[in-house]
């Protein structure tokens, strides 16, 4: 006999929120003039968004989601709970702070950073024509908001297949948007066809491990795995399901040895779009990961910590050492991407089958500091342009603080954070991720992670460098300026992301104290 | 637990000998009278055209068709199951039902409005 599911509207309402609004945006395409699109896709993401971030906020304000209250709903396919909720609300905020990003029209001569038209052939008469109309593909913001919503689902997801559901609602949108760059549109394709090809891959591989652990244990759910685990550790089938299922989550953070996409994707992407995924979905493949390790196979914790034990060594080696060596501003953030994803499983191995995981707390509060941060730093790459674009070659950012002193400060402190210097939130998140790690018992981690730190101190202090005492690109040499790239003057939505990333990365690392409680409260996965 | 499998391995085995006898065994007994029809990849009654790397390219219309296509395919797959356990879930499945359907009928008027089903 089958039973209708209960579903709880209240704790569906955040997803409700994003799915909604995302199904509202394709019938304004369809049904809307040209003219009234875009504002109106603006403003309904913006309200699908932030919707979903004040739902989630009254959800976890009203109940006792930690204790009594977390609790699984939708036929126990979704979990209720604080860690998830407090991720879906970080998502919903930073899909708002992107969505403003992708708003921005005043800052390039060709109005957007989208294209006009997808369909016309890059490099083509019309293409040419198209450059600076202003017509844009709106398509692009119900596309953003269903990836948002796909997010949110996918840290909330209390079985494997939900899982898979939501990972696909994540990623075909952003395969799509990766490939609507304005300008160097071969470029942003290419990159689009490389992250569909292997993120197809690693859904394939998310699918197989599936299939191994049902096998094994005959359930997707994750709370009847967690027990034949407790009772069948270590069957074969379930050692590999659990592996093939982490190579599909790892590759959605971009961890090394699973990143190779990242560098080419992050450039290729437009900025706001990188922005959007170095930002977005790095908290929804961690809230995962998250899920998935402590809760299912949080009984059986020696088969699945020397696995991430390693692959975070290898991930902040690997996005430290190659940063080094890139001269492309888009590149170089998108290696200290990997770095991060190896620092934020730092976190991850701190964790206690017994009680509070201090690894839970301390990961989802460097996740928010994190996110914020590097959306900010992508914001001001949109900013610094010449003829042809954003400039993003480190060589034109040598003496951009004489032009703009204000971007240039606001560029450091985004620098500074993601690189861990005290008084900002990067190193309140580090010290965090840290210590769990220590409290664990995995100092050498902790060593490591210092020392790649250390390394990874140093390209971006490199860009600060340049910004304050290198000569300007195109100076004479008399001092006289003549060409090089400009800095953009923001608009609104710009000046909205900045002000809101720059204030929160002062904030959560002076007086990161209320946030951390926050943080720790909500630590708690619905077993 | 995995001895439930043991007769889908079987079944593999089972499969895997019957391809591999038929392989074998085709070149051995089976007659030889070709025609040109016979020489063509697909027996399927449509003239084969040239392969898009050598020039022949096929118009987007068929890709959106397929689409199309498979969007309701989907759908269909859900419908049967919601038919089948109509009884037990009641008007509370009907109602989910027919949301799912309005959200897939978006993507139709999606289609429809921006001019996906016109051929010409």
């Amino acid at each position: 006999m089958i039973e209708a599911p209960d579903l709880d509207y209240a704790a569906l309402a955040p997803l409700l929120f994003l799915f909604g609004a995302a199904c509202i945006g394709v019938l304004v395409e369809a049904f809307a003039p040209r003219e009234v699109r875009h504002p109106a896709q603006v403003a309904l993401a913006l309200v699908g968004t932030v919707g979903g971030l004040v739902s989630a906020v009254l959800l976890a304000a009203g109940r006792d989601l930690t204790g009594a209250e977390a609790d699984v709903t939708a036929g126990s396919a979704l979990a209720v709970d604080g860690a998830g909720v407090f991720l879906q609300a970080t998502i919903a905020g930073l899909g708002a702070l992107s969505v403003l990003l992708f708003a921005e029209r005043g800052l390039d001569p060709a109005r957007s950073s989208f294209v006009a038209s997808a369909a016309v052939p890059a490099g083509s008469v019309r293409d040419r024509e198209l450059l600076t109309a202003h017509r844009v593909q709106t398509e692009v913001y119900p596309l953003a908001t269903f990836a948002i919503g796909g997010m949110m689902l996918f840290v909330a997801a209390n079985d494997l297949l939900v899982m898979f559901i939501a990972l696909e609602v994540l990623s075909l949108p952003l395969y799509l948007i990766s490939g609507l760059a304005r300008r160097r549109r071969l470029l942003s394709q290419e990159a689009a066809v490389k992250y569909f090809l292997l993120g197809a891959f690693a859904s394939a591989f998310f699918l197989y491990g599936l299939a191994l652990v049902y096998g094994a244990v005959g359930s997707v759910r994750l709370s009847t795995i967690s027990e034949a685990v407790a009772t069948d550790g270590g069957d074969v089938l379930l050692v590999l399901g659990l592996a093939l299922l982490l190579v599909g989550l790892m590759f959605k953070a971009s961890v090394a040895p699973f990143h190779t996409w990242t560098p080419d994707v992050y450039q290729g992407a437009p900025t706001p779009v990188t922005a959007f995924m170095a930002a977005c979905t790095k908290v929804a493949a961690f809230g995962a990961i998250l899920r998935l390790l402590y809760v299912a196979f949080g009984t059986d914790e020696w088969t699945w910590r020397p696995l991430v034990y390693g692959i975070a060594i290898v991930s902040m080696i690997v996005g430290a050492v190659l940063g080094l060596t890139q001269t492309d501003l888009k590149r170089m953030l998108a290696y200290s991407s990997i770095a991060h994803a190896g620092f934020l499983l730092t976190g991850v191995i701190g964790f206690d089958a017994t009680g509070d995981s201090p690894g839970l707390s301390a990961t989802l509060f460097y996740l928010l500091a994190y996110g914020l941060t590097t959306l900010g730093a992508f914001a001001v790459l949109t900013m610094v342009r010449d003829g042809d674009g954003e400039a993003t070659h480190l060589s034109s950012w040598a003496g951009l603080a004489r032009r703009s002193p204000v971007l240039a400060a606001v560029m450091t402190l985004f620098l500074l954070a993601l690189a861990g210097i005290p008084l900002t939130s990067g190193f309140t998140g580090k010290f965090a991720v840290f210590r769990a790690a220590i409290d664990d018992g995995a100092w050498p981690l902790a060593v490591v992670a210092l020392l790649t730190s250390a390394v990874a101190a140093f390209f971006y202090l490199r860009v600060v460098v340049l910004m304050y005492f290198s000569e300007p690109a195109g100076s004479t040499g008399s001092g006289a300026v003549t060409e090089g790239p400009t800095v953009g003057v923001p608009g609104l939505p710009t000046t909205i992301v900045l002000a809101v990333t720059a204030a929160a990365t002062v904030v959560l690392g002076v007086v990161p104290g209320s946030v951390l409680d926050l943080a720790g409260e909500a630590a708690r996965f619905v077993g | 637990m995995l001895s439930t499998y043991v007769p889908i391995v079987g079944l593999f085995g089972l499969a895997a000998a019957f391809a591999l006898f038929s392989v074998t065994a085709a070149p051995y007994v089976g007659p030889r009278r070709y025609n040109r029809a016979k020489l063509q990849a697909y027996e399927c009654g449509i003239e084969p055209v040239d392969q898009p790397l050598t020039g022949g390219r096929f118009p987007i219309k068929y890709y959106l068709t397929a689409m199309i296509f498979i969007v309701f395919d989907i759908e269909i797959v859900f419908l049967y199951p919601w038919a089948v356990a109509n009884d037990a879930l009641g008007v509370f499945g009907l109602v989910e039902m027919v949301v799912f359907i309005a959200t897939v009928f978006i993507a139709y008027v999606y289609v429809w409005r921006r001019g996906g089903l016109e051929w010409d």
